[in-house]
């Protein structure tokens, strides 16, 4: 009995996915630059996960040139060329991008250094009320004094 | 007074400042890489499938390459505007049928009339990859040596015609 269940459990485990069975190279690497490929009218998902018709008609165009051998590069240069850089899922870093890519770690610097600038002057700040000339010490002392 | 406590109110504002922009903008609206470039090449059946057409269609003439579908809604409402471009100017009309069947396509046309001179049938997106299309109805305006010279995405409104294509149609058709 177990080994019948095992045989039914084992043939649903190597049947849950035909088309992963069956992936070519070729396929794979569709699948891979697929995946960095925004489907223009859907606006936030790859080609490779959504239904649109475009997006499928773009998927059919990618195999199609993975089939007649172009390379991951070749590929993506020619959608970029076609729908601009707005098919890129990752911007790629530009003149236009520069700020998007680096204004995080700018104001992060801005942060840190304001942050260290005012720690700084607050010591400062306290050292000079620390030191307290004999004078001013003998008066505090008096006042000390008269309190008790 | 103490101004410094006004500085993150200052960022807050040039935050709003840059929001409310990006709300003025319509994020469907891709730039064309398209233009000034020369119309991408192709080889696909016309809608009564009596030829093969290729981009040397566009050549020696100013041509409107209109993208259209019998499925396509906003078609419906560009269409009396093609049809009276058909009468009014010696432009060639191409039509893209995309996404389509023909028997669909011809009972649309009949329907409504057919302003094309020329209909190219693109069932599988095979022009519409390269063209850089994201939806129909899109326009492209293109010259007489085959470069495209302007993209319309949209419904081509009496106002469009009139403030945007017609002149530059008609500054195209002046260079002979």
């Amino acid at each position: 009995m177990a080994r019948y269940l095992f045989i039914i459990f084992a043939s649903v485990f190597f049947c849950v996915d035909p088309a992963y069975a069956q992936t070519t190279p070729e396929e794979y690497r569709a699948r891979e630059i697929g995946a960095q490929l925004r489907c223009v009218v859907c606006q936030n998902q790859s080609i490779e996960e959504s239904d649109a018709q475009l997006a499928e008609d773009m998927r059919l165009v990618v195999r199609e040139q993975v089939e007649a051998g172009a390379s991951n590069e070749a590929v993506i240069a020619y959608m970029r060329n076609n729908y601009g850089d707005y098919v890129l899922l990752k911007p790629p870093v530009q003149a236009n991008t520069y700020v998007l890519w680096f204004l995080p770690f700018a104001l992060a610097l801005f942060g840190l250094l304001w942050f260290g600038l005012r720690s700084k002057r607050k010591s400062q700040f306290v050292e000079t009320q620390a030191a307290l000339s004999a004078e001013d010490q003998a008066i505090l002392d008096d006042l000390m004094r008269e309190d008790t | 007074m103490n101004l410094r406590g006004l500085i993150p109110l200052a960022g807050f504002f040039v935050l709003v400042g840059f929001l409310a922009f990006s709300l003025t903008r319509d994020p469907s609206i891709l730039p064309s890489e398209l233009i000034d470039k020369p119309f991408p090449e192709f080889e696909l059946a016309n809608l009564a499938e009596t030829d093969t057409l290729d981009a040397s269609l566009l050549e020696g003439k100013v041509s409107l390459v209109n993208v259209f579908g019998s499925w396509c809604v906003a078609c419906t409402v560009e269409h009396p505007q093609l049809m009276a471009l058909k009468d009014e100017t010696d432009l060639q009309l191409v039509g893209v049928d995309w996404r389509d069947t023909r028997e669909n396509a011809n009972r649309w046309l009949v329907r409504h009339g057919n302003p094309y001179d020329v209909v190219v049938f693109d069932p599988h997106s095979k022009l519409i990859v390269p063209l850089g299309i994201t939806g129909a109805p899109e326009t492209f305006v293109v010259d007489r040596s085959g470069q495209i010279r302007y993209k319309h995405i949209g419904v081509i409104t009496p106002e469009i015609w009139d403030d945007t294509l017609r002149p530059l149609v008609e500054s195209l058709q002046a260079v002979q």
